[in-house]
């Protein structure tokens, strides 16, 4: 019943083989490549490589699943740029007197530009969500505990404490449902509800904290030091994140991925940005070929 | 003599907030290597003791404290629960709160790393405890994709990875399955004998665990009652404390026979030596041979369901064609281990779920009681939750102003019962089935017998009335009919005296005693079946002793069908 809940669980693909921090550290590669690149092209491609990535993962149905939860953030980005945006030169639309935002001249420009920022941002959720799922939060905040124990396990208190929270939901309104006069409703029944909600996890909370004391936690130490040998894994990620990251700045500064929307579209499609486009999706997806030494 | 490992010397501690106090005056002392059980009704002080015994009270809970309670020679006043908890791990009710890290793995070191141990020394003590209780092959999996014995049993492993001396644990069965329940104690008497861990076990089912324990410590209003071997503690509980006897002791105790048997295999020896029991059982069935119910036709039906499935989109079916149907004033048990399906067949009773294959008609609402009583609750007032009928029908019309969160765990499962099959609304409709899943998680026998009759009564008055438990001293009490699931299929659908009494697991602690013999009786009917043994023309072990039983038994079955049928249940 949990199989569609969008948290990390061990899966029989090459990220999930890799250790957690080059998992971390090749997520932040595209996070990097996202932000430095505007080409709407080139996000193109980054989109297709990270979904590819996900179905490599075997996450692809989760990472569907949050694409359509992004286009809903993301959309709204795009009609609020047109609305607001008065830089560009081609008119689409007059809407006439907008009151605060003067004269509705709607461009195409504002509409591009805007679509290039949704795009961003459904990549950037695309991206965290791959890694959360793919990545295993418990070894990456190993890594954090050995700088700042208390810091970590709170946050790692956090990411288990999500399922749970979603099932304690779940059963909430599961019982909710079963009284027979239905689940109170208004905003006072509301309100109940959530102090039902609220109690419920103060009092797991209570007894959460009586075992995190038990385990040592108030006389913590530093997380020791984990010496484990460079798998295959780690290393093709490693060379991928450093790939895309140099791509991503090399097409920067090559002018491959150039695009301005203001005042006028300049979005130039040349072999450059075809060759970025193609080396960015093999530079995502080359280390999901290698499939050996993977098990669950 | 060792130095004692824990000592309790005149304590007492008294919640804050509280006028009454959770412990009054306890002393006594555990030495190295014991299997002590904490016994006493709900409320009674044993979670209040496990908790001081670690530091939490008065540390973690505040409140206040007099007199010292000294672990491993540390006096719990002058350290911390972190710094005990080197010494004593501690296993609460619900594995849920106990499992702070994502995998079983980080949930395994994390202790050991908070203590400062190296790399090579975590790495070890997670792979030795993982051994040792057979979790192995969880190590890679995530805790929230863990069935509850599986949670229960990383919980356990994560508190004993440090080694500790001393493990308290907190009725650590009450959501197991009789299965798990029974692998769980093996595990505990497994690292008692091997490692010689001592271990303090506050449980309710004692027949459970009674028969690995070296000593019984049983707490009345805070106190120390009684304090002895299992044997003594049996007999202190026959003239002190009814409630807290075993099925067996129970028995033996109306059949007058003594000493009080600490266990099956001791009842038994017991029995045969008194010529009571013959040296060869009589092979039981394990179910009705057709492994279903006869069928009645044209009988009304209240629930139907007929080749149910319920198949998870990316993963298993969870039910395989359940076709089943109850009637009107039928009481059914409902029993399987973790993960067999239970809840799910009574959230399609209830329609809370919709069958992916198969249909379910119900002749009117079907009223489903959840596990956790705690979720129905959203008001500050116990009036305000059900009607002042439904309050009266079970009992709390008294409590109407309490908080429902102050209440007792008998208290609020009748709460939780009047929530579901009454309504705010007095003119609601009456619910034609009423289905209840795990009502008796963490509850006493006092507490158990009141729910039981309960359910009689809501059976007699025409109800249908199906219960999911893992309890068969339960589901003999309060159900006519059993039905076993596993993997989603009903395996067994019988008589619940013929279910309940020829199985391992799934059998009363009566039945197993008498070899199933009589069906699965209750201690006054296995006392009365012992009775009928006794007066029987010979009662000699051997051939013509087993025809005297066996005419006995027979007609004890019958009798005690007959009382079935003309009490309380309405077929």
């Amino acid at each position: 019943m949990t199989g569609l809940l969008p948290f990390y669980r061990r899966g029989a693909s090459p990220l999930h083989a890799t250790r957690a921090c080059v998992g971390a550290l090749w997520a932040s590669a595209l996070t990097a490549a996202t932000l430095l690149l505007y080409q709407p092209l080139v996000l193109l491609a980054l989109l297709l490589a990270i979904l590819g990535a996900a179905a490599g993962a075997g996450v692809g149905r989760l990472v569907a699943r949050s694409l359509r939860t992004a286009l809903i953030v993301a959309l709204p980005i795009v009609v609020v740029n047109v609305l607001v945006s008065r830089q560009g030169l081609t008119v689409f639309a007059r809407v006439g007197d907008m009151g605060p935002f003067g004269q509705g001249h709607l461009t195409v420009e504002a509409a591009v530009y805007g679509a290039v920022i949704a795009l961003k941002l459904t990549l950037l959720i695309l991206i965290s969500t791959l890694a959360g799922l793919a990545v295993d939060p418990d070894e990456l905040l190993r890594v954090w505990r050995r700088l700042s124990f208390r810091s970590a396990l709170t946050a790692s208190l956090a990411t288990r404490m999500l399922p749970v929270l979603a099932a304690d939901t779940r059963r909430l309104s599961e019982a909710q449902r079963t009284r027979p006069d239905g689940a109170p409703s208004g905003a006072r029944g509301r309100v109940a509800l959530l102090g039902a909600v609220v109690g419920g996890s103060l009092d797991r909370a209570m007894d959460v904290a009586a075992t995190l004391e038990l385990r040592g936690f108030a006389t913590a130490r530093r997380a020791p030091r984990l010496w484990r040998p460079w798998s295959r894994h780690d290393i093709a990620f490693a060379a991928s994140a450093a790939a895309i990251l140099g791509l991503a700045v090399l097409g920067r500064l090559a002018g491959a991925a150039s695009f301005s929307a203001y005042p006028a579209l300049h979005m130039p499609v040349g072999a450059g940005t075809l060759a970025l486009c193609a080396a960015l999706i093999g530079a995502v997806l080359l280390p999901f070929g290698d499939r050996r030494g993977i098990d669950l | 003599m060792r130095a004692p490992l824990l000592s309790f010397d005149r304590v007492s501690y008294r919640y804050p907030g509280r006028d009454v106090p959770a412990l009054h005056e306890v002393s006594f002392e555990v030495q190295p290597g014991e299997f002590c059980l904490l016994a006493g009704l709900s409320g009674h002080g044993k979670s209040t003791l496990l908790r001081a015994a670690c530091g939490l009270a008065p540390h973690f809970h505040g409140g206040r404290f007099a007199g010292r309670v000294t672990l491993a020679g540390l006096d719990t006043r002058e350290h911390a629960p972190a710094r005990l908890g080197a010494f004593a791990a501690v296993l609460f009710q619900d594995p849920e709160t106990q499992l702070v890290m994502n995998s079983v793995r980080a949930e395994l070191a994390l202790a050991l790393e908070s203590r400062g141990h190296v790399a090579a020394a975590v790495a070890r003590g997670v792979e030795e405890v993982a051994l040792a209780l057979g979790i192995d092959h969880l190590l890679d999996r995530c805790t929230h994709d863990l069935s509850g014995g599986e949670k229960q049993r990383v919980a356990l492993g994560a508190a004993l990875a440090g080694r500790p001396r001393m493990v308290l644990l907190d009725e650590p069965t009450s959501q197991l399955d009789p299965v798990a329940g029974d692998e769980l104690i093996g595990l505990l008497r497994r690292l008692n004998q091997e490692w010689e861990t001592t271990i303090l076990l506050a449980e309710h089912r004692l027949e459970r665990c009674l028969a690995a324990a070296d000593r019984v410590i049983a707490l009345q209003r805070g106190g120390v009652a009684c304090d002895g071997d299992p044997a003594a503690f049996l007999e202190w509980a026959a003239l002190q404390a009814p409630a807290l006897q075993t099925p067996g002791a129970k028995m033996f105790a109306l059949a007058g026979l003594r000493p009080p048997p600490v266990g099956v295999r001791q009842a038994r020896r017991a029995l045969r030596s008194h010529g009571l029991l013959p040296e060869e059982d009589q092979p039981q069935p394990a179910a009705s041979p057709a492994g279903r119910a006869p069928r009645r036709r044209k009988a009304p039906v209240a629930l139907s369901m007929r080749g149910v499935w319920h198949e998870l989109r990316d993963g298993p079916a969870i039910l395989r064609g359940v076709t089943l149907s109850v009637q009107p004033g039928e009481s059914v048990a409902l029993m399987g281990r973790n993960g067999a399906g239970k809840s799910t067949l009574l959230r399609h009773a209830a329609g809370l779920l919709e069958p992916t294959r198969g249909r379910i008609e119900r002749a009117g609402r079907v009223a489903l009681l959840l596990q956790n009583p705690g979720d129905y609750f959203i008001h500050e007032r116990v009036a305000d939750e059900a009607s002042a009928e439904a309050l009266e029908a079970v009992g709390l019309a008294e409590m109407a102003e309490r908080n429902p969160r102050d209440l007792s765990g008998g208290e609020r499962q009748r709460l939780a019962l009047a929530i579901v099959t009454g309504t705010r609304r007095a003119s609601a409709e009456r619910p034609a089935v009423l289905a209840l899943d795990e009502p008796t998680r963490g509850m006493d026998r006092e507490a158990k017998a009141e729910l039981g009759g309960e359910l009689r009564r809501r059976a007699a008055e025409g109800q249908a009335v199906i219960v999911a438990t893992h309890d068969p001293e339960f589901a003999a009490a309060c159900a006519r009919r059993a039905i076993l699931l596993a993997d989603g299929r009903v395996i067994a659908d019988g008589d619940a005296r013929e279910l309940l009494a020829g199985g391992w697991y799934f059998a009363t602690e009566t039945s197993r005693i008498l070899g199933g013999a009589g069906g699965a009786l209750q201690p006054e009917q296995g006392a009365e079946l012992l009775g009928a043994r006794a007066l029987a023309p010979s009662s000699s072990p051997g051939h013509s002793g087993r025809s005297a039983a066996a005419a006995a038994d027979g007609a004890l079955r019958s009798r005690s069908s007959e009382q079935a049928t003309a009490g309380w249940v309405v077929r």
